[in-house]
C-alpha cells in the first residue's frame, strides 16, 4: 500500500516535472508571447469543443427530419423581429436550426480535415522513406508518380477523383462512403509535399554513420526507418501538416460548395454554404452568411496558428 | 543546354500523355458509351455494329491510340448530355475563362505589387502590420465565400452591379469579349475581383519578402551611401530586382487560375469552360470532363514548361547542375 503510493506520488510529480519543462520550453515560451497564436488556438479549441459536443449543445439535430417543422422554415436570426427562439441564428427552408447545422457541419470539416491530413502524411512519409531508403528504381518511379500529380491543377484532381469513386460506388453506399471520398481525393492531391521533404532527409541520414552501425547491429530495416530516421524529419513534416490542415479544409468546403463533396443530408460547412446560396436572393442572407463566417474563421485561425509554427520551429529566425 | 531543352519539353510531353492516359481511363472505368447513346429495345447487332464504330471491339492500347490522336487533332467526341461537339463547346466558352482570369491578374498585380512594397518599405509599421493580417485573411477566406459576400452587399443590398451571367459581349469570329460594353464590363467586376483577392495577398506576400532580402544586400546601403533618395533606392534599385519571380510566379499561376476560375464561374453563373466542366461532373459527361482536363492540363504544363526553360537561359547554374526550378517552387 505504501509503496504502491510512493510509486503515485513519484509518477505523479515526474508528470508535474514534464509539464513544467513543457511550460518552460521555448516553442511554449513563443507561444505565450504570440497574441495571435493564443486566440488562434483558443478560437480553434471552442470551434472544435462545440463541433464535438454538437449532439449535447444543439438545439435540434439538423439530420434528423422528425425534429424539422417546415411551419418554423426560413426564420431569420433572433434578434430579428420575425426571430424567435430558441433559433439563435435563424432557420433555413426546411426549417433547419441554422446554429446547429453549423455546429454539426464544422465537425464533418473538421474531421475531414484532419483525417485527410493525416492519411495524406502517412502517405507521404512511406513513399519519402521507401524512395529515400531505396533509391533506384523504386525511387525514380515513386517520385515521377508525385511529380506527375503536382503537374496537374491539384482542384481538378480532386474534383476528378471525387466525381470518378462517387460513380463506381452504388448508388445506395455513395452517402454514407461521401467522407472517405473526399479524404481519399485531398490526400491523393498533396501527399507529394511530405514524400518531398522525407526522402530528402532520408537520403542524408541514410549515409550517416549511426544508420550504418545500426546495420552492422542488425537492425532490421523498418526499424531503421520508423525509430531513426524518422523523428529527424518529423518536425519539418508536422509544420508541413499544419500548414496543410488549412488548405484540406478550404479544399473539402469548395468539393461539397461544388456539388461533388457532402450530400446534402449530412451536410459540412461547404453543402451549407451550397445550400445557402440558393436562397439569398429570396433575402434570407443568414442561411448563408453564418456558415461562411464559420468557415473562414476556422481556415484562419488553422493558418495563423500554422504560421506561427512555422516561424518558432525555423532555427534561422532564432 | 539543348539537351536540356529537349529534357524538359520530353518530360511535358510524358506527363501530357499520362494525362490522356488517365482521361481514357475515365472512360474505360465510367460506364457504357454504347448503353448511353443507344436505347433499351436496341438489337444485339445494333450494340456491336455502333461498337465497331466506335472502335470498342479494338484491343486497349489500339483504343489508346486512336484516343491520343483524336485529341491531338481537337476532336473529344460529343457530348453525351447536350449532343454537341465537345470541341465546339469548350472553344465557345474558352474566351470568358480566359478574359476572367487575365482580367484578375492585372487587377492583382496593380493591387498586390504596391501593397507588397509598402509593407517592406514600412515593416512594423501599423498600416504594415494591417496589411499583413489583410493579405492573411486574403488567402483563408475561400473565393467562393468572397464571391457570395460580394453578390449580397453589391448585388443584393446596393443593386449596382449584376449577380451574375457576363452581359453583353462583342464577337469577333469565334472570339467574344464583355470588355467592350458596359454592361460587359460591369459583370466582369465582382467576379475578377473574388477570383484575384487570393492571388493579391499572394503576390502581395511575394513582393514583401523579396524586398525585404533585398533591401538588406549591400548594394542597397552604397545607394544609400551615395545619397540617393528613399524614392529611387526603392523603386529603381530594389524593387526592379524582385520583379523577376513575381513576374514567373504570377506566369505559373495562370494556369493553376484557369482550373480555380471554375469556383468562381459556378458562384457567378460565369459561362466558362469552368462552368462547363462543373455541369459536365453533375451529369457524368464523361466526353467534356475528358476534354477539359486535357486542354486544362495542357496550358497548365506549357505554361510551366516555357517558364522552365527561360529561366534554363537566363541562370547559367542551372544548365550545369541541371536541377529543375520546379522542386524550389512548390
Amino acid at each position: 500500500m505504501l509503496i504502491d503510493d510512493a510509486g503515485h506520488a513519484g509518477r505523479l510529480t515526474q508528470w508535474g516535472q514534464r509539464l513544467s519543462a513543457a511550460w518552460e520550453s521555448d516553442l511554449a515560451y513563443s507561444f505565450r508571447a504570440t497574441p495571435m497564436a493564443v486566440a488562434s488556438a483558443l478560437i480553434l479549441l471552442i470551434v472544435a469543443l462545440t463541433a464535438f459536443l454538437a449532439p449535447l449543445i444543439a438545439v435540434q439535430d439538423p439530420y434528423d427530419l422528425t425534429q424539422l417543422f417546415l411551419d418554423q422554415a426560413e426564420l431569420p436570426p433572433v434578434w430579428n423581429e420575425e426571430g424567435m427562439a430558441p433559433y439563435v441564428l435563424g432557420t433555413d427552408v426546411q426549417g433547419r436550426d441554422v446554429l446547429s447545422a453549423i455546429l454539426y457541419g464544422s465537425r464533418v470539416s473538421l474531421l475531414i480535415g484532419f483525417a485527410s491530413v493525416i492519411a495524406s502524411m502517412t502517405i507521404g512519409i512511406a513513399v519519402g522513406l521507401i524512395c529515400g531508403f531505396a533509391g533506384g528504381h523504386v525511387d525514380n518511379i515513386l517520385m515521377r508518380i508525385g511529380d506527375f500529380v503536382l503537374s496537374i491543377p491539384t482542384l481538378l484532381v480532386a474534383i476528378l477523383v471525387s466525381a470518378v469513386f462517387r460513380e463506381l460506388l452504388p448508388v445506395n453506399l455513395r452517402d454514407s462512403f461521401a467522407p472517405v471520398i473526399l479524404t481519399a481525393s485531398i490526400a491523393i492531391t498533396s501527399w507529394v509535399q511530405y514524400a518531398r521533404i522525407v526522402r530528402a532527409s532520408a537520403m542524408v541520414e541514410a549515409r550517416k554513420e549511426y544508420v550504418l552501425a545500426a546495420r552492422i547491429l542488425e537492425v532490421r530495416t523498418p526499424r531503421i526507418l520508423l525509430t531513426h530516421i524518422l523523428p529527424n524529419v518529423m518536425t519539418a513534416v508536422l509544420v508541413t501538416a499544419t500548414l496543410n490542415l488549412g488548405l484540406a479544409i478550404l479544399a473539402e468546403a469548395t468539393l461539397s460548395f461544388l456539388g461533388v463533396g457532402m450530400p446534402v443530408t449530412q451536410p459540412s460547412l461547404g453543402t451549407l454554404i451550397r445550400i445557402g446560396n440558393q436562397y439569398f436572393f429570396s433575402g434570407s442572407w443568414w442561411v448563408v452568411l453564418f456558415p461562411a463566417f464559420q468557415l473562414g474563421l476556422i481556415i484562419l485561425a488553422v493558418n495563423l496558428l500554422g504560421d506561427w509554427l512555422r516561424d518558432a520551429l525555423n532555427p534561422k529566425l532564432q | 543546354m539543348i539537351a536540356m531543352v529537349i529534357k524538359r519539353i520530353g518530360n511535358a510531353a510524358a506527363v501530357m500523355v499520362a494525362v490522356a492516359f488517365v482521361a481514357f481511363m475515365i472512360f474505360q472505368f465510367l460506364g457504357d458509351p454504347v448503353q448511353l447513346m443507344l436505347n433499351e429495345q436496341a438489337t444485339q447487332a445494333e450494340r456491336d455494329a455502333l461498337r465497331v464504330r466506335l472502335g470498342l471491339d479494338q484491343n486497349f492500347v489500339l483504343q489508346f491510340l486512336t484516343f491520343i490522336t483524336r485529341a491531338i487533332q481537337g476532336d473529344f467526341g460529343i457530348s453525351y448530355r447536350n449532343q454537341q461537339e465537345v470541341m465546339s463547346l469548350i472553344a465557345e466558352r474558352f474566351p470568358a475563362t480566359l478574359e476572367l482570369v487575365l482580367v484578375s491578374t492585372v487587377i492583382a498585380l496593380c493591387v498586390g505589387i504596391p501593397l507588397g512594397v509598402y509593407a517592406a518599405i514600412r515593416k512594423g509599421s501599423p498600416i504594415a502590420r494591417l496589411l499583413t493580417m489583410f493579405s492573411m485573411i486574403g488567402v483563408s477566406i475561400p473565393s467562393f465565400v468572397i464571391g457570395i459576400l460580394l453578390i449580397l452587399v453589391f448585388a443584393v443590398q446596393l443593386n449596382w452591379l449584376p449577380a451574375f451571367g457576363r452581359g453583353e459581349v462583342v464577337t469577333f469570329g469565334d472570339w467574344s469579349t464583355g470588355l467592350l460594353t458596359p454592361t460587359g464590363r460591369n459583370a466582369l467586376i465582382m467576379p475578377a475581383a473574388s477570383l484575384a483577392m487570393f492571388q493579391i495577398s499572394f503576390i502581395m506576400r511575394l513582393v514583401t519578402a523579396e524586398m525585404l532580402e533585398v533591401l538588406r544586400t549591400d548594394y542597397i546601403k552604397f545607394a544609400r551611401a551615395r545619397g540617393l533618395p528613399n524614392r529611387l533606392v526603392h523603386f529603381r534599385h530594389a524593387l526592379k530586382n524582385c520583379l523577376m519571380p513575381v513576374v514567373t510566379m504570377t506566369g505559373m499561376m495562370i494556369g493553376d487560375l484557369i482550373a480555380f476560375a471554375l469556383v468562381t464561374e459556378t458562384v457567378f453563373q460565369w459561362p466558362g469552360m469552368g462552368q462547363l466542366f462543373v455541369q459536365a461532373v453533375m451529369f457524368i459527361d464523361m466526353p467534356v470532363m475528358a476534354a477539359y482536363l486535357m486542354i486544362v492540363s495542357a496550358i497548365f504544363v506549357t505554361i510551366n514548361t516555357f517558364v522552365d526553360l527561360i529561366y534554363l537561359w537566363i541562370d547559367p547554374r542551372l544548365r550545369q547542375a541541371g536541377v529543375a526550378r520546379g522542386y524550389h517552387a512548390h
